[in-house]
C-alpha cells in the first residue's frame, strides 16, 4: 500500500511539473544552468570510467575468448557490443544516478527544509515546475550525448589496451569493432538513456521535494533517491530490452 | 484586512493543532500572534498564507474569501503577498541583488535598469548598501533578514507575513528589524501579521496581539492590556522569569 501511495504522490508531482513555465526567458536561463551542472560537469567522470571500462572489457574478452577455434576479431566485436548495448547506457545511467541523483535530491531537499520552496509558493510560483522541469529537460537533452561519448571513449580504451597485450593485433581488433555494425543498437542505447534520464531526474527530484525535517533527513532523502532511481533504472532496463528485441 | 473565521486544522496523526480560531488582522498595523513553541502559531500563520490547507473555516483577504479560491486564483492573490521566513529563505545560488530582483523578473516586464533601480531603492529602504553582489552565505543574520524584507516589499505587497522575524538575532538587531517592519507596514499601509515569542518585540511593536494556547485563541488585546491582564496562561507565558514577574509587580 505504501508503495502505491508513493507512486500516486510521484504522479501528482509530475502533473505539477509538466505545466507551462511562468516565464520562458527564465526557463531558458535555468535550462542552460542545469545543462552545465548535470551534463557538462558529468563529462569528466563518464569519460574516465568509460575509457577504463572499455580497456577492461577488451582485456577480459581477450582472456576469456582465447581458443584456437575462435577468430581473434571476436574480441573487438564483443567489446563493441558490450559497450553499446549495456555499458554506455545502463551502467553510465547508474553512475549518473549516483552523481546527479544525489545532487538533485540534496539541492531540492535543502531548499525544502530552509523554506526556499515555501518562499517560491508564497510568490505565486509553481515551485515543482520552476525547480524540476529544467532539470528533467536538460537531462533528456544532454544524457544521450554522454552515452555517445561513453561509446566512443570506451571503444578507444579497448583499442588502446590492444597495444599493450600481445593476444591480438590492433587490425584484428578494428575488424571486430566494425564487423556487422548495426546503427540500430546505437539508437537503442540512446533511447534507453533518454528514458533513464527521465527516471533519474524525476525520482531524485521527488525525494528532494518531499524531504522533511533537518539536514539528516536531506541526507536520507538523497540516499533514497539514489537507491530508488537505481532500482527503477534496472527494472526498466529489463523491460526495454525485452520490448526492443521482442524476445 | 485579513480575517480568520472559525478555522480548524488537524494533522494526519490526529493532533488538533488549530481549534476554532477567529481573528481579525488590521491594515496598516502590526498584528502579532504570540504563544509558546508548539502552541500552533506557525501553523496558524502558514494556514493564513495558504501554505497549510485548513480543514474547516474561512480566511478572508479584504473582501475575497481566500480559502475558497482555486489554485490559479490563489496564485494571483499571492503576488500581493510578501513573507519573511524565520531563516530568511533566501535563494542560496542567487546574490542579494538577484534575490530581491527575483519577483520582478517573474511577474513584471520592466527593463533591467528599471528593475535594478527598484531593487536598489528597496535595499536602501532596509538600510543595506554595498551588499548587492554578496551571496546569502556571505552575509550576517541581521543582513539576511533585511534582504528578506527587501524581497518581500519589492512587489509592493498588500499583505506581509513574518514568521519569527528576529529569531537568532541579538536584542539590538531584533529591535531594528522589528521597527523596520512596523515602519514599512505604516508607510505602505500593509496588513502585517507577525508570529513571535519574543517579548521585546511584543512590547516594542505589538499593536493588536492574539495569544495562542494549545491551538486555541486564548486571549486578544494590545500591549498595554497584557500588563493588566489576569489571564493565568498569558501571564505565565509573558512573565515567565521571576525578574519579569517582579517588573510587572513594580510597574503596577
Amino acid at each position: 500500500m505504501k508503495i502505491l501511495a508513493e507512486i500516486g504522490r510521484y504522479m501528482l508531482l509530475m502533473k505539477k511539473v509538466f505545466q507551462q513555465p511562468v516565464k520562458k526567458s527564465i526557463f531558458h536561463r535555468q535550462l542552460m544552468d542545469e545543462m552545465e551542472k548535470l551534463g557538462l560537469n558529468s563529462i569528466g567522470i563518464v569519460a574516465i570510467i568509460s575509457v577504463f571500462m572499455g580497456a577492461v572489457v577488451a582485456l577480459q574478452m581477450a582472456i576469456n575468448l582465447e581458443s584456437p577455434f575462435l577468430p581473434k576479431f571476436l574480441i573487438g566485436y564483443a567489446t563493441r557490443e558490450s559497450l553499446i548495448l549495456e555499458f554506455s547506457s545502463t551502467i553510465v545511467a547508474l553512475i549518473l544516478a549516483g552523481k546527479v541523483g544525489s545532487n538533485i535530491a540534496s539541492e531540492i531537499g535543502t531548499m525544502r527544509i530552509t523554506e526556499q520552496i515555501d518562499a517560491l509558493e508564497i510568490m505565486g510560483v509553481n515551485s515543482a515546475n520552476y525547480l524540476i522541469l529544467p532539470k528533467i529537460v536538460s537531462a533528456l537533452i544532454f544524457f544521450p550525448f554522454l552515452t555517445l561519448l561513453s561509446m566512443i571513449v570506451g571503444m578507444f580504451g579497448g583499442y588502446m589496451i590492444v597495444f599493450t597485450v600481445d593476444m591480438m593485433t590492433p587490425d584484428d581488433f578494428l575488424t571486430g569493432m566494425t564487423d556487422d555494425f548495426r546503427p540500430f543498437l546505437v539508437l537503442y542505447g540512446v533511447v534507453k538513456m533518454i528514458i533513464f534520464a527521465f527516471i533519474i531526474t524525476s525520482v531524485s527530484s521527488y525525494y528532494g521535494y518531499y524531504a522533511k525535517g533537518n539536514s539528516l533527513e536531506v541526507g536520507r532523502s538523497s540516499t533514497k533517491a539514489v537507491v530508488s532511481s537505481t532500482i527503477v533504472v534496472l527494472i526498466f532496463n529489463v523491460i526495454l530490452t525485452k520490448l526492443f528485441f521482442n524476445y | 484586512m485579513i480575517k480568520a473565521v472559525h478555522i480548524n486544522k488537524t494533522f494526519e496523526d490526529g493532533h488538533k493543532v488549530l481549534d476554532d480560531i477567529s481573528a481579525t488582522f488590521v491594515t496598516g498595523k502590526t498584528n502579532l500572534i504570540i504563544g509558546q513553541s508548539g502552541s500552533g502559531k506557525t501553523v496558524l500563520l502558514k494556514s493564513l498564507v495558504g501554505l497549510h490547507k485548513i480543514d474547516s473555516g474561512q480566511i478572508f483577504y479584504d473582501d475575497t474569501c481566500y480559502s475558497d479560491l482555486s489554485f490559479q486564483e490563489k496564485k494571483k492573490v499571492r503576488q500581493q503577498v510578501g513573507m519573511l521566513f524565520q531563516g530568511g529563505a533566501l535563494f542560496d545560488s542567487f546574490t542579494v541583488e538577484e534575490n530581491v530582483k527575483f519577483p520582478l523578473d517573474l511577474f513584471t516586464n520592466k527593463a533591467e535598469s528599471e528593475k535594478l533601480d527598484i531593487v536598489n531603492a528597496c535595499l536602501k529602504r532596509v538600510n543595506l548598501i554595498n551588499a548587492n553582489k554578496l551571496y546569502p552565505s556571505e552575509i550576517s543574520g541581521g543582513m539576511t533578514k533585511r534582504v528578506a524584507i527587501a524581497r518581500a516589499i519589492v512587489v509592493n505587497p498588500k499583505y506581509l507575513f513574518c514568521d519569527e522575524p528576529n529569531s537568532g538575532l541579538d536584542p539590538m538587531t531584533s529591535i531594528v528589524i522589528d521597527n523596520l517592519i512596523k515602519e514599512i507596514s505604516e508607510e505602505y499601509n500593509i496588513t502585517t501579521i507577525i508570529n513571535t515569542h519574543d517579548m521585546n518585540s511584543v512590547m516594542e511593536i505589538g499593536e493588536t496581539i492574539i495569544f495562542i494556547y494549545n491551538g486555541k485563541k486564548w486571549w486578544e488585546g494590545t500591549k498595554n492590556d497584557i500588563l493588566h491582564s489576569d489571564n493565568k496562561e498569558l501571564n505565565d507565558f509573558v512573565f515567565a522569569s521571576s525578574m519579569a514577574k517582579r517588573a510587572k509587580k513594580n510597574m503596577l
